[in-house]
């Protein structure tokens, strides 16, 4: 590693190391954030779960929206996977099924930017005990 | 640079070291290794989480699952659980005890609920052996803006507005220390970091070194742009090797990136950091003593003045602060003194770092704002008394300190308030007690202590300790009268009157404290020759009682000083000239006959 030779090169450093603990910080704050869970069990995974969340971290990411992409195993609802659960600040959790990378896409400009429902809303039959 | 899904933060302080954290970290390795996960999940080692009681912690981010008490064992499941499916593993949980509720993350943990961590910021955060993660939270940012766009005089004034003093035990205002250390001219001045924790019980410097070495690093660098030194020298015990191999990881790491040594950061101005290892002398901690022992001299305080800030190591001005007082200067800097001197009270401003040990609940280290009370943190941070018991004292201030009871309990804890109610902040070891503790053998504790660890110099202390002691332990052993209470209370005058340094002036702090506060059960042991809470075994008496007793000769048979005679199927009594208090009896009865008196 280069030496540090002033505050600007020092400022330009922590920039570039700030994504790696970004996840960190934002894991201090979680309901201040944008979560979205996604349902890894066999069947999301079958049916593409894997890329679906790597490109909600990605496109999340590089839209400027704080979020924790995490996966959670099956939600029951096999008929419809990949199912994503998106939990906006201060707001209940809302699930949507049948996530390919186009729904996928569609969730972040439209239920995560503007609030607007979108196609594909599961309703939400059961309670998590695990309140977080 | 490699961006991963998900954060696995193993706590790596000497405490979870200890129950195989590194174990942990390893089979968690392997098991993401065997899933082919390496990429996606980083396992990483920090410092102290403080909740030590319920270690070794794996916190698992971004859900911020905590999961205590992990065995190497538990790693695989871990990994194929949590990390592969998404489930969590219930059974390593944290339950609440009072409410009996699985809380999975630390927020909503009654232990942490009232923290603020300043001091304790990057602890159980960031992996105390990689600078990068210490620079991406601002790290070095506070060194950056003092060298680039304040004068050492603004730096001084913004440590002075913020009201922080000394966090090793005396309190003293840091700015008014650097601003003296400033204003002597001189060839060379050093800048000194007090890491020779002494307390029994006190762990917060050692949790710091090893869980932020850079913060310190980064303050005494400040601390000499402000007063004109380019060296800096720890002092830090040789029993805290876990400390100095972070310390040394992380100086290494410093000098590579050009944040120790010559022109840091292009502003022209120089700094560099060694280490010096002490025996572990209590005395030590003592500013003058400590230099001397740096010197290679025998480690015994000095008069004051002359003052370190004139003459200190070397006879050069130097500057020494403790590892806490240093940790929070690069927070100070960065969010400015305004921010800092809101939280706490008006003359303790910021936070504490207290070390809670003994009879508590969740033993641990934590961090509260001044001004906390004593009974949140006894009870709502500490989880209250060990097995239901009932709560009888608080030691503050290590052997310095004193004894506080009930009444105490609602005094919020700043340096004034503790001095005033008979007791002291010190270093911050808090050593809980209760009914079974008896009051006087725990000033003889702490005599012990001080005698062991007094220097020698001044007679008062060197004689008088132990002669406090000696009378400590004749009241323990029953032969103690009402007229020794009077010589204690006198001798300890005496010494607090007479010796030359903070060590004699406080040492007899835990005897005067529980006179004061117990001495109901002082005048118990020199009048009725006995200890209430039966911790004096001089004091105790093993009784059988005649009508539980049913003659079954176990007791007889397994005394080993045939102490206990009685015939078959009658009662038995116990010759109590003879007996030895082994406690035998007591233990093969099965009818609970034996009792202790």
């Amino acid at each position: 590693m280069a030496k540090v030779k002033s505050l600007a090169d020092l400022k330009k450093i922590k920039e570039e190391l700030h994504a790696k603990m970004d996840l960190r910080e934002k894991s201090n704050d979680p309901e201040a954030q944008v979560q979205i869970k996604v349902g890894m069990a066999t069947c999301g995974i079958a049916s593409g779960a894997k890329e679906v969340m790597e490109f909600l971290i990605e496109a999340t990411a590089k839209r400027g929206i704080n979020s924790i992409v995490t996966q959670t195993g099956c939600m029951g609802y096999c008929y419809a996977e990949p199912t994503i659960e998106v939990t906006m600040p201060g707001k209940e959790p809302v699930v949507f099924g049948d996530v390919d990378l186009k729904k996928a896409d569609e969730v972040i400009e439209k239920y995560i930017k503007q609030g607007e429902l979108v196609d594909g809303i599961i309703p939400v039959n059961y309670k998590t005990i695990d309140n977080n | 640079m490699e961006k991963y899904k998900m954060h696995i933060l193993i706590c790596g302080g000497t405490g979870c070291r200890a129950s195989a954290s590194e174990a942990i970290q390893n089979n968690l390795q392997d098991a993401l290794k065997a899933k082919g996960l390496e990429e996606e999940v980083q396992v990483v080692m920090t410092g102290c989480f403080g909740f030590c009681e319920k270690g070794p912690i794996v916190k698992i981010l971004p859900d911020n699952t905590f999961y205590i008490e992990v065995k190497p064992e538990d790693a695989e499941e871990i990994i194929e659980e949590h990390i592969i499916k998404g489930r969590k593993v219930m059974r390593l949980l944290y339950t609440d005890p009072e409410k009996k509720e699985v809380v999975s993350d630390s927020k909503h943990m009654g232990f942490y609920k009232k923290q603020i961590r300043i001091a304790l910021r990057n602890c159980g955060f960031i992996n105390p052996e990689n600078i990068d993660e210490y620079i991406a939270t601002e790290g070095y940012a506070a060194l950056g803006k003092c060298l680039a766009e304040m004068t050492p005089q603004a730096v001084i004034d913004e440590i002075k507005e913020s009201g922080l003093r000394g966090r090793g035990g005396g309190g003293f205002p840091t700015g008014l220390k650097w601003e003296f250390a400033s204003k002597n001219e001189a060839d060379q001045k050093y800048v000194v970091c007090n890491a020779d924790e002494g307390d029994p019980g006190a762990f917060m410097d050692r949790s710091i070194l090893e869980g932020d070495p850079h913060s310190v690093l980064e303050a005494m660098a400040i601390c000499g742009y402000t007063m004109g030194a380019d060296k800096g020298v720890i002092y830090i015990r040789a029993e805290y090797p876990l400390a100095i191999e972070r310390l040394k990881v992380a100086i290494k790491q410093a000098r590579e990136y050009g944040l120790l040594g010559n022109d840091i950061m292009g502003s022209g101005f120089n700094f560099d950091v060694e280490m010096r290892y002490g025996a572990g002398a209590f005395v030590c901690g003592e500013e003058t003593a400590l230099i001397h022992s740096m010197e290679g001299l025998r480690g015994e305080p000095t008069v004051k003045p002359p003052f370190p800030a004139e003459s200190g190591y070397n006879g050069k001005p130097t500057n020494v602060n403790n590892v806490e007082t240093f940790a929070n200067i690069p927070v100070i800097i960065n969010k400015g003194a305004g921010w800092f001197n809101k939280i706490g009270t008006e003359k303790s401003t910021g936070t504490k770092v207290f070390a809670l040990a003994g009879k508590i609940n969740n033993v641990g280290l934590i961090e509260v704002p001044m001004g906390t009370t004593l009974r949140e943190v006894i009870y709502e941070i500490g989880g209250g008394i060990k097995d239901g018991k009932k709560f009888k004292a608080v030691q503050t201030g290590g052997p310095s300190g004193g004894c506080l009871t009930e009444k105490h309990l609602d005094t919020p804890i700043d340096f004034d308030n503790l001095l005033a109610v008979g007791s002291m902040m010190g270093s911050g070891g808090m050593i809980v007690m209760d009914e079974d503790d008896c009051m006087v053998s725990v000033a003889k504790f702490y005599l012990d202590f001080t005698v062991e660890e007094s220097c020698g110099k001044c007679t008062p202390c060197r004689v008088g300790n132990k002669r406090l002691y000696e009378l400590l332990d004749k009241i323990t052993e029953g032969k103690g009268t009402k007229e020794d209470l009077d010589l204690l209370r006198n001798l300890s005058t005496v010494i607090k009157d007479t010796s030359l340094c903070g060590l004699g002036q406080t040492s007899p702090n835990p005897v005067l404290s529980t006179i004061e506060n117990f001495y109901d059960e002082y005048i118990a042991h020199v009048e009725e020759h006995k200890c209430p809470s039966g911790q004096c075994k001089a004091l105790m008496q093993y009784v059988i009682d005649p009508e539980l007793c049913v003659g079954c000769t176990l007791c007889a048979r397994n005394c080993p000083v045939d102490c206990i005679a009685g015939d078959r199927k009658e009662a038995h009594i116990i010759d109590t000239a003879k007996c030895i208090k082994c406690g035998a009896c007591m233990e093969k009865c099965k009818f609970n006959a034996i009792s202790i008196q």
